[in-house]
């Protein structure tokens, strides 16, 4: 599959403080990507740099083979929506649409119009003036209806109940499926979009610590709970990440556990439990590992 | 989906189970991948990792241009695979919990035949 964005050894500071470090990955054409990570992890700083907002210190970004920083015929084919995203004073919500459906050359103005009566904005209310949700909303029709080769959401959820959350996921889905195109989302909320994304990108202070398919990574990572002596026997055949015990029964989470350990494990009396993809993740995290493919 | 396998396996699983229960005949079309994804609110990449595994198998057909389809002799086939997958599936938690135990081999064939009396 074809490459559309090919990071290399980004690093970005901020005075003293390294945001990203060293960070290299691609993005394949017709994908949609989870970007996670925890809150300063340099998700957000990632995602300007990619849409050409913000300069890397060092390293190299191509976006459709160029660097995304002042082209314009690169930047109208990619679409970020930022969780802050300022309008001017006066905008209403239909300057607003209006506004995009001039940057983007893929603009659906049909569908934009039934994204805004399916999450009832009122067309002609000041940007200013809208609640939280209602804002992240805009950013959502414009994000979708942009239809943009490449399109960035950065933590589209703020203020969105769970009805809205659940729009917002069935919408990108039907519409990703009848055009395809390559979308991040940067998330927290792991268990809501963790089969949305078909690859994760992990960040953890600053690096890349995870860069896999998320069906891989949902069975990399195994609680196992037994007999101190059993677990030990199996945990010697993955790397563990975390260990407690109570009485007599001990658990280790462990990445990487082969078919034989697996095997042996029912005879020994140890029970195999697969993360979920949010609960490998916060145990990748938590544990800082180094990458995993 | 709800358990923490892979959801392309569940997705082949499920149909492999429709397929099996009758509920899917062979020559019947097999829901799109865009469909199965809506239905799921699964990436569609992911349902047609699912659809694909079993197309592999020759369990499922590709009409182009048409659609996905049940291919002849599927229903047997799997279960003669499940039938040799039974034993490893289902026995053999089944005597590890026997032996914790203390239940011999004897008295869980009377089990088994007042099962099948019932």
């Amino acid at each position: 599959m074809s490459t559309v964005v090919e990071v290399d050894g980004v690093v970005r500071r901020f005075g003293r403080m390294t945001a990203l470090d060293e960070v290299s990955f691609s993005l394949r054409a017709n994908t949609i990507y989870g970007l996670l990570g925890r809150n300063g992890a340099g998700k957000s700083t990632l995602m300007q740099i990619m849409n050409g907002h913000l300069l890397a210190t060092s390293g190299r970004v191509a976006v459709l083979g160029e660097s995304p920083w002042e082209r314009a015929a690169v930047r109208a084919r990619m679409c970020l929506v930022r969780e802050n995203q300022l309008y001017p004073d006066q905008f209403r919500v239909h300057h607003a649409l209006r506004a995009a459906s001039f940057l983007f050359p893929g603009w659906d103005e049909a569908y934009a119009q039934s994204l805004v009566d399916d999450f009832q904005l009122p067309r002609s209310r000041q940007v200013k003036k809208l609640s939280r949700g209602m804002l992240t909303a805009v950013g959502i029709v414009i994000g979708l209806a942009s239809r943009a080769p490449l399109t960035f959401f950065d933590e589209p959820y703020v203020g969105l109940d769970a009805v809205a959350r659940q729009l917002f996921y069935d919408r990108l889905l039907a519409d990703y499926a009848e055009h395809p195109r390559t979308i991040v989302l940067s998330t927290h909320l792991i268990d809501e979009v963790a089969n949305l994304v078909e690859h994760v990108l992990l960040l953890d202070r600053g690096r890349l610590i995870v860069d896999d398919d998320a069906d891989h990574l949902r069975g990399a990572v195994t609680a196992i709970t037994g007999p101190a002596a059993a677990v030990d026997r199996i945990a010697a055949s993955g790397t563990e990440l975390h260990r407690a015990t109570v009485g007599t029964l001990t658990r280790a989470t462990l990445r990487g556990l082969d078919d034989a350990a697996r095997g042996t494990a029912a005879e020994l009396g140890v029970t195999l439990e697969p993360l979920s993809l949010q609960q490998a993740i916060v145990s990748l995290t938590a544990n800082g590992m180094e990458g995993s493919r | 989906m709800d358990d923490d396998r892979p959801i392309f396996v569940q997705i082949a699983e499920q149909i492999e189970n429709a397929i099996i229960d009758g509920s899917l005949a062979e020559e019947a079309q097999v829901p799109s991948t865009n469909e199965l994804a809506a239905f799921h609110r699964i990436n569609p990449a992911t349902a047609a990792k699912g659809i694909n595994e079993l197309v592999d198998d020759g369990i499922l057909y590709k009409k182009r241009g048409i659609g996905m389809f049940v291919s002849p002799g599927a229903r047997a086939r799997l279960q003669q695979r499940r039938r040799d997958q039974f034993s490893e599936r289902y026995l053999r938690p089944l005597i590890v919990e026997a032996t914790k135990l203390g239940l011999t081999a004897s008295e869980l064939k009377a089990m088994i035949d007042k099962w099948e009396t019932r």
